[in-house]
């Protein structure tokens, strides 16, 4: 049995479904991540876990028992709030120990408890401070510390990291990963940052209009996305698309307008004639000064249109003469100049039927 | 002119005004006050030469020592302190609750809300004031329904009309906006997200309200409980109209040393002693509220 199940649950607001027949099963231990843009419905759904709301239909189980009739407060289900929400009035300590209080904890077990929730966030000696001496990732530690000190069955993040810079992100996440390691508690964690998705979670469910669109381990959403919004939404992704010309022994042909046939290895049934979708990641493109060598399944001639210098790697984009772009991403490291190219060079792109990943439409 | 220069002289154009307007009418008069009260009442009011016949200075302690000597005017003193505080305290527990109503409505009727709030102040002080005469004269239906139970139950009959009853409902009535508005001031700031925190962590309504809510509005509550505790203890108009013989306050006694006995001296230090006091129990109840605030442990409930 899993532990958290969500089974077939919609929310309405008014006139918009904001989560439409949902079913999900959260394993114990798991890093879970909800993940899509603004308004798919990840926070609704978040919402209604903790309490704070009710599905219109559908089931939230947590270890078998359906939780329709308890309030947030009676639920084992705690929340990071994305803006942290600490007591202004009251101190670090005084922030971590009140749902032990609520909970009637013994004063005496209290301080002990406080020390080790601090302890588990590398916070000790901060006890006595107030929220307003605190900077943003200290903060967001003290929340999280409040939220796992009465060491609930799940915790709930809720675009813990939204607020932080981008450096202080990263310190964070790998935080998370080695607290949700050391507590063995459920994390159900929500972000529309498909980076931060790949990098924490066990498992992600990518949410589009109130759907999960795909369910899956994070190298698995990256690297076999199931639909074109999945493709587009985590990474970058060119999106070939256009009729099956051919499908024979494990290798399907589309034509690209722009580009001519693409071939892509992929085992389906679909005929020849129905539209399809190449989904291929910038990094899989080779791009070279000259033709490769040998005969490769996917050999296109393009021009240099514009290029993105971001230090380590540098993005082309290349106008293929038909007027299709594509864009492709080549390590810096590769060569001692800084970059291979320079807009208006012409360059050979090739990459392996294996490369690309074949979408049904 | 360099910008330095530009920045003071734009500095005292804007704050020049208000700083000539309070030391013309507050400062001024106010130590014009404390100097009367060293100085000897005038045969026919007013003051007395501050040089007598003999030729020597009439200064003297003679208004303050009676002060201090005569309990009845101690005894007038701590009856308004009484007051003053009733009505706050029956005003805070009138308005918390419709503050909170008002900032928890939608804006669609929260201004309408705020607006009937303010409405009396549209209409004359003492206007407001003698229409509680009629509403607890003796024929009014309230004194006439009050009686006549009493008399079901054998009682003699009671006046609502000129009672502590009558001051103490009229000031609440008068001074309830001066609390409502910073306590709505302060509460529409909430953040709901702390509630739904508090909540998350298993604090049910009540806990929520006492650990959360009530805490962070205490800058309002403070600033409700002077804007009304101030005023209603130098109130003389409401016990002037209202009152019985017994109702007389310290406001009313200020009044009669300045209008009527013509004691100027002592109209002075009794206008003295009331701004110390004022003052004091403000600084008091400052003090506790920053001790309050600052307690910073853990098990404060």
């Amino acid at each position: 049995m899993a532990l958290l199940e969500i089974q077939g649950v919609t929310r309405r607001f008014a006139d918009f479904t904001a989560v439409d027949n949902v079913s999900l099963q959260i394993e114990a231990g798991e890093f879970f991540t909800l993940l899509g843009p603004s308004g798919c419905g990840k926070t609704t759904l978040l919402r209604m876990i903790a309490g704070f709301d009710l599905p219109d239909s559908g089931r939230v189980l947590l270890e078998g028992e359906d939780l329709a009739d308890r309030p947030p407060e009676a639920r084992p289900v705690r929340t990071v709030f994305q803006s942290y929400a600490l007591f202004p009035h009251m101190t670090v300590e005084g922030n971590v120990a009140f749902p032990l209080q609520m909970a009637h904890t013994p004063a005496t077990v209290i301080s002990a408890k406080i020390a080790d929730a601090l302890e588990d966030v590398r916070l000790s000696g901060f006890g006595k401070r107030y929220p307003h001496e605190l900077s943003g990732g200290q903060k967001q530690r003290v929340a999280i510390a409040r939220a796992l000190v009465t060491r609930p069955t799940v915790l709930l993040l809720d675009e813990p990291l939204a607020a932080l810079d981008a450096k202080l992100r990263e310190d964070m996440q790998l935080e998370l990963i080695n607290l949700q390691k050391e507590v063995g508690i459920t994390f159900v964690y929500v972000t529309h940052d498909q980076t931060e998705a790949l990098a924490l979670s066990h498992r992600i469910a990518v949410m589009n209009k109130g759907h999960v669109e795909q369910l899956d381990e994070p190298s698995r959403i990256y690297g076999f996305p199931r639909t074109r919004f999945v493709a587009g939404f985590i990474g970058h992704c060119n999106l070939l698309t256009g009729p099956v010309s051919a499908n024979a022994g494990g290798i399907v042909s589309i034509d690209v307008a722009g580009l001519g046939p693409v071939r892509v290895a992929a085992t389906t049934a679909i005929a020849a004639g129905r539209s399809g979708i190449v989904a291929l990641r910038p990094e899989k493109i080779r791009i070279e000064a000259a033709a490769p060598a040998g005969t490769p399944d996917n050999h296109y001639r393009g021009t240099v249109s514009d290029l993105l210098y971001m230090g380590d790697v540098t993005v082309y984009i290349v106008d293929t003469p038909g007027g299709q772009k594509i864009e492709a991403l080549l390590a810096n490291s590769a060569t001692g100049r800084a970059k291979f190219f320079e807009v208006g060079d012409t360059v050979e792109m090739s990459w392996p039927v294996a490369s690309g990943h074949f979408i049904e439409e | 002119m360099p910008a330095r220069a530009s920045g003071r002289l734009g500095k005292s154009l804007v704050s020049g005004p208000p700083l000539a307007y309070l030391l013309i009418f507050f400062a001024i008069p106010t130590l014009i006050m404390v100097l009367a009260s060293f100085r000897t009442p005038g045969e026919f009011g007013g003051l007395a030469p501050l040089v007598d016949e003999n030729g020597k200075f009439d200064v003297n302690l003679e208004s303050y020592s009676r002060f201090f000597t005569e309990p009845v005017y101690a005894e007038v003193f701590v009856k308004s302190v009484w007051y003053a505080l009733f009505t706050t305290l029956a005003c805070l527990a009138l308005a918390y609750p419709l503050a909170a109503l008002i900032a928890k409505s939608s804006r669609k009727y929260r201004d309408l809300l705020l607006l009937l709030v303010i409405l009396p102040f549209w209409s004359n002080f003492l206007i407001r004031v003698y229409a509680w005469m009629i509403i607890l004269g003796p024929q009014a239906a309230l004194a006439r329904a009050v009686n006549g139970m009493l008399a079901a139950f054998g009682h003699e009959p009671v006046p609502l009309l000129f009672s502590s009853f009558a001051v103490l409902v009229c000031l609440v009535y008068v001074h309830l906006p001066f609390m409502v508005l910073p306590l709505y001031a302060n509460l529409e700031k909430h953040d709901q997200a702390l509630l739904d925190a508090a909540q998350d962590l298993g604090a049910h309504a009540w806990q929520r309200f006492w650990r959360i809510t009530f805490p962070l509005s205490l800058p309002g509550v403070y600033a409700g409980a002077a804007l009304v505790f101030i005023p209603a203890l130098g109130i003389f108009a409401i016990p002037d109209i209202l009152g019985g013989p017994n109702d007389s306050l310290i406001g009313n006694l200020i009044k009669q040393q300045f209008l009527e006995t013509r004691d100027w001296p002592f109209g002075s230090v009794l206008s003295i002693v009331l701004t110390v006091a004022a003052l004091a129990l403000a600084a008091l109840a400052a003090w506790i509220g920053r001790r309050g605030a600052g307690g910073g442990s853990f098990d404060r409930a």
